[in-house]
């Protein structure tokens, strides 16, 4: 008996493999877009832990310096007193035209040591050498052929053990190049350790010992937002797909009524069906899920290069660009396909369940007990958007901001329902002739088996308004910033600082104003921190990018008394104009000003520069904006080049240096359109998906109209213009969710995610491009079920007065 | 990956060299490095410090030590220094490389660790006015500024020790007047020693802490080749017989023949050089330490003062299993003359 109810079960796929297919590919749908996000951000993390590995620096604590760096006889101390540490110094190295992050160790006692001297045993090089004087640089194979593109003046042994744009030397070196031969940046806490050594604590009170999870925390800290963004995104997709799903299931089963009661007549228990269902769609999930996965894995691969790109830009981190299966999200892949179709056909197998055994096939009636749910769903979804609200007031961080957004998107496809319902309502009232009267009235009708399809037009479009007002709304404000931010005309890097205050007296003499840019790193309440020192110029008075400060702000910067934060500093702390801050042990200052400051994760604060040289008397004097009329441009770089042994590509215009900058931050958001435009196709495959299903169920309904008169040619335009219409509503109500989308990604994910907070612009050209656009999917998924229907034989739509279906 | 690993990886290409150019890298062409001249005159305290110039140097301590119960000890304390090139500069610029080896020895257990250090960074050196010796926690200090009175500490995971060292007896100056031939072709080092030490102190050990006592030899020596290009290894021997005399010879092994000098140290303190040759040392027993085959047992032989006698370690299985590997470790001497000393053999492969 099985069997047979099995077969009979299953035949209904042989007569419509079209809804199978609907069914497959939009559980591979969601399955994909989800594990596609998921295998990014394992990628990612990976690719995290595996440097932090290599550089030794997993699961060791550091000890820290509140001014950022240690003397190196701190360190000598420390040892002396027999605590087993590794030095580091770090900082930025120029060779050619390119920066790298520099990591000098001692080649002697560093963790990662072991794995440079076997690369420089396979190199044939003899590891010692690295001690000497000459000194040698590490770096991973494509780091490596950068600096040898570069000339960098050094023998470079590349080796896999080191992750991307870390170039790693002996301290011999590394304290040359940084030219800090007396500081190091921290001490990492060895594991192996003496017993019955005096505390940390006692011997070392001035420096900050920071834990293993705190100390790589910094990466984490900076792109946890960015992968919860990507979650979120995945999430979105899958919802949409489980729309198409749930429609799937449910029409499939509706259309199986007959069948089932059929079945249960002949005697075949309710137990015996309800588990020849589930088997079915177990067997639906994991074929889905496996399709999803494999097309998951290719979004993945093609995605992650621009994934990198936007890593490495927004946060300098490192991420391979070659994607590797891994169990985590291929289980977590396959979960979300079974719990996606459990969730989808629970409602369905429940129906089955509770059918009175001589039921009867259901198929009218429909429209009143439609509104009833309708009204049911919409009050659900009123109480998501609360929920989400009362989340976002109650509590603070990205995570309470996705709660809202979720809250919202769920909330507001849920309405949509009831608020399309009402939209028809009214435009059936305006209706004067008896066959447009008709159509509202159909339509109506006809939105029960829509609104799945439509709820995922109205998220994507949504979505497509918010994440793409956002995305230009950021553009346009970071333009308008790197104006203001990038005001010197020209800017010069000598190639040792005597060059440099040769180049500056140089200028001074030709009557060029000279801005020296010079910076101090610090580490400030456990974070990084770049402390800029600046002279008194107008060129900052009239252009800096203020977002509040107070009135005589860079007077008192110039007069040493005051320091200027940036947003991100401030969001972080809670600073404000007028406050006192403590930026290292004995060095307090007024904040005097908030200056916005994107793309940049980490704390800023400006002084005047002979504060700074007073705390930091050492740091670099190579880099220099000038100001000059435009004109004199040209003639003024070949003088410098003439005069000064300066590479052409350390002399940088402005323009130059602002298309560099948009490139980045236009690489940043690669990822973001390519989903966005995924999941517009999703929801566009769905309307697709629910026209086709639906069509074949209309027949009753269309053939007392035709019979009435209404030619085909006139029912398939008529199968046209609602699929439009609905559209139309849908797209206009996605309008204001869209902006409400675009307000909390700026005004709440980007001040959690980033720090800094964004004005909103309106972009009415996109809105009314993606319009069109929706009115294009709606005419294209119903293109093919009014072709059919237009074609269709007479005979067909006849038998429905022939006999009951 | 832990620190010990990363060395050894790190020295694998020293080591390597070390095989191919007598142990080390002590038979090595000496490049840049000065090399010691016959009729220096050593002057001191400033030949107790670094010479920077030279590409090797050691100070190097060992110790017959007993507990009130009588069991016995010996105590190695080594501080090396290793030029990459020669002289010093400030910082990290420095091409010294500083290593150290301590021990505790006993009949059933040889306990031993290892530093390494960079020069420059004031984390290890030797200072000559008032001397001190360190590297990291490891110090051998003089605590009336010259050599006679110094202190002693080392610490392992599994020991540390705290010695004060008293001399009883002169500096003695080997080979001529501190010249130490090494080698036909006349590979030398400047070689000092100050073998009269008394030793007190405690050493701390996995059971618990020991009060010791005995004597103690420290041993100078500094050169930029000492090894001749075919010389593989050395066997070392310090004794101090119960007559109070004391006897340092060597045996360099070389591919074209062995080279063999040493030391006679009277009661009073006066040395007399031997002639090559004239000290003999046979193996009578191997023992198998860490897959090689060690000699454990010697027969001595000084004709010239009438010693004929047994060298029995200890513990046969004192491995230095550190980043240049050798065998060091007490040893007892049965014969014409009783007494207690030092053993050290390299180049055992």
């Amino acid at each position: 008996m099985t069997r047979a109810a099995l077969h009979a079960v299953l035949s209904h796929w042989w007569r419509h493999p079209l809804q199978l297919a609907t069914l497959m590919a939009g559980l591979a749908l969601a399955t994909g877009l989800w594990s596609a996000v998921q295998a990014i951000n394992a990628e990612a993390r990976a690719s995290y832990a595996r440097a932090a590995e290599q550089l030794g620096t997993a699961g060791a604590d550091r000890l820290l310096a509140e001014n950022g760096t240690i003397p190196l006889g701190r360190y000598a101390a420390l040892r002396r007193a027999g605590w087993n540490l590794a030095p580091v110094l770090e900082g930025t190295v120029r060779f050619g035209r390119q920066s790298f992050d520099l990591m000098g160790v001692d080649l002697l006692n560093h963790p990662m040591v072991a794995n440079l001297a076997n690369a420089a045993e396979q190199d044939g090089v003899q590891p010692l050498d690295a001690l000497l004087p000459s000194g040698r640089l590490f770096a991973h194979p494509a780091t490596a052929i950068a600096l040898e593109a570069n000339q960098t003046p050094y023998p470079v042994t590349s080796t896999e053990a080191l992750p991307r744009n870390v170039v790693a030397a002996d301290l011999s070196l590394a304290s040359r190049l940084l030219r800090q031969p007396k500081s190091l940046s921290y001490l990492l806490i060895l594991p192996d350790q003496l017993p019955g050594l005096r505390p940390l604590a006692e011997i070392a009170p001035g420096l900050i010992h920071a834990k293993a999870d705190s100390a790589s925390a910094d990466t984490a800290r900076l792109t946890d937002s960015f992968h919860l963004n990507l979650t979120a995104f995945g999430l979105l997709s899958f919802a949409v797909g489980l729309f198409i799903v749930q429609g799937a299931i449910l029409l499939s089963l509706e259309q199986r009524r007959g069948l089932i009661r059929t079945l249960r007549g002949l005697g075949v228990p309710m137990g015996l069906l309800v588990a020849v269902f589930a088997a079915e769609l177990a067997f639906v999930a994991l074929a889905a899920g496996l399709a999803g996965l494999a097309g998951g894995y290719f979004v993945a691969a093609a995605l992650l290069p621009g994934v990198s790109a936007t890593l490495a830009g927004l946060y300098g981190a490192p991420v391979e660009g070659s994607l590797s299966l891994r169990p985590v999200w291929a289980l977590s892949g396959l979960a979300m396909a079974f719990g996606g179709t459990v969730l989808a056909g629970a409602q369905s197998l429940f129906a089955i369940w509770r059918m009175p055994l001589l039921s009867a096939p259901a198929a009218h009636a429909r429209g009143q007990q439609a509104g009833r749910s309708q009204w049911g769903s919409a009050i659900a979804g009123i109480a998501c958007i609360l929920v989400g609200i009362l989340i976002l007031k109650t509590f603070q961080g990205l995570l309470a901001g996705f709660a809202f957004l979720g809250g919202l998107m769920l909330g507001a496809a849920m309405v949509l329902p009831l608020l399309i319902s009402a939209g028809l309502l009214l435009g059936a009232r305006l209706a004067r002739r008896p066959f447009s009267a008709w159509l509202w009235a159909d339509t109506r009708a006809q939105l029960p088996g829509m609104s799945l399809a439509l709820m995922a037009l109205l998220l994507a479009l949504a979505t497509n308004i918010g994440v793409g007002t956002m995305v230009s709304s950021f553009r346009l404000t970071f333009n308008g910033w790197l104006d203001q931010r990038l005001s010197a005309e020209v800017y010069v890097t000598a190639t040792s600082d005597a060059q440099g205050a040769e180049l500056a007296t140089w200028l001074n003499q030709k009557g060029i104003r000279v801005l020296p840019i010079r910076r101090h790193d610090l580490r400030f309440r456990g974070a990084p921190l770049r402390l800029y020192g600046v002279i008194d110029d107008a060129t900052y008075r009239d252009n800096w990018p203020m977002l509040q400060s107070l009135p005589d702000a860079w007077d008192q910067v110039a007069a040493g008394k005051a320091l200027l934060v940036n947003e991100q500093l401030a969001n972080r702390h809670g600073l404000s104009p007028g406050a006192e801050l403590r930026i290292a042990a004995g060095w307090e200052m007024t904040i005097a000003g908030i200056y916005s400051d994107y793309g940049n994760p980490n704390g800023q604060a400006i002084v005047s520069l002979p504060e700074l040289l007073q705390h930091a008397p050492d740091i670099a004097n190579r880099q220099f904006g000038l100001r000059l009329p435009p004109d004199q441009l040209p003639e003024t770089i070949s003088e410098i080049r003439k005069a000064f042994e300066i590479p052409r590509e350390n002399i940088i215009d402005q323009a130059e240096l602002k298309a560099r900058s948009l490139s980045v931050f236009d690489r940043t958001f690669v990822i973001t359109a390519a989903l966005n435009l995924l999941t517009l196709g999703v929801a566009g495959f769905a309307m697709l998906t629910s026209l086709l299903t639906l069509w074949s169920q209309r027949l009753p309904q269309l053939a007392p109209v035709w019979a009435m008169g209404v030619t085909r040619r006139q029912l398939a335009a008529a199968e046209l213009l609602r699929s439009l219409l609905l559209a139309a509503i849908t797209a206009l109500l996605a309008l204001p969710l869209g902006l409400v989308l675009a307000w909390a990604l700026l005004a709440v994910i980007n001040v959690e995610a980033f720090g800094w907070k964004l004005p909103m612009y309106l972009f009415p050209i996109d809105w009314l491009r993606l319009f069109l656009l929706a009115l294009l999917a709606a005419v294209a998924a119903a293109a093919l079920p009014a072709l059919r229907l237009s074609r269709l034989d007479p005979a067909e739509l006849l038998k429905v007065f022939a006999h009951e279906r | 990956m832990n620190a010990k690993s990363a060395l050894s990886l790190l020295l694998a290409g020293w080591a390597a060299t070390a095989q191919a150019q007598g142990f080390a890298g002590l038979g090595s062409d000496a490049e840049g490095f000065a090399i010691p001249q016959r009729g220096y005159q050593l002057s001191f305290p400033q030949d107790h410090g670094a010479h920077p110039d030279f590409r090797i140097e050691w100070w190097y301590l060992t110790a017959n030590l007993k507990s009130a119960s009588g069991t016995r000890f010996g105590i190695q304390w080594t501080l090396f220094r290793s030029a990459l090139a020669p002289g010093e500069a400030d910082g990290w610029q420095s091409p010294q490389i500083w290593m150290a080896h301590a021990a505790v020895t006993e009949s059933d257990r040889h306990l031993f660790a290892e530093r390494i250090a960079r020069g420059g960074i004031g984390q290890a050196g030797v200072s000559a006015n008032p001397f001190e010796a360190w590297i990291d926690g490891w110090q051998m200090r003089s605590t009336d500024g010259a050599l006679e009175e110094l202190q002693l500490t080392a610490s392992g995971k599994a020991f540390s020790y705290d010695l004060k060292l008293s001399a009883e007896g002169p500096l003695v100056k080997h080979g001529e007047n501190g010249y130490s031939v090494k080698s036909e072709s006349g590979q030398a080092s400047y070689y000092y020693s100050q073998p009269h030490y008394q030793v007190t102190g405690t050493l701390d050990l996995p059971e618990g802490t020991v009060d010791v006592s005995g004597h103690g030899w420290l041993d100078r020596e500094w050169s930029s080749q000492p090894l001749a290009e075919d010389q593989s290894g050395w066997d070392w021997f310090s004794l101090s017989f119960d007559s109070g005399d004391k006897l340092m010879g060597f045996i360099l092994r070389g591919d074209s023949g062995n080279y063999t000098s040493g030391t006679w140290i009277s009661a009073g303190g006066t040395a007399k050089p031997l002639a090559e040759g004239s000290f003999q040392a046979e193996p009578l027993e191997f023992s198998n330490v860490e897959g090689r085959r060690i000699p454990t047992r010697w027969q001595i032989k000084l004709p010239q003062r009438n010693v004929s006698a047994e060298v029995q370690a200890l513990n046969p299985q004192s491995w230095m299993g550190t980043s240049f590997s050798y065998w060091e470790g007490p040893v007892t001497v049965n014969g014409s003359h009783n007494g207690t000393g030092y053993l050290e053999m390299t180049g055992y492969e």
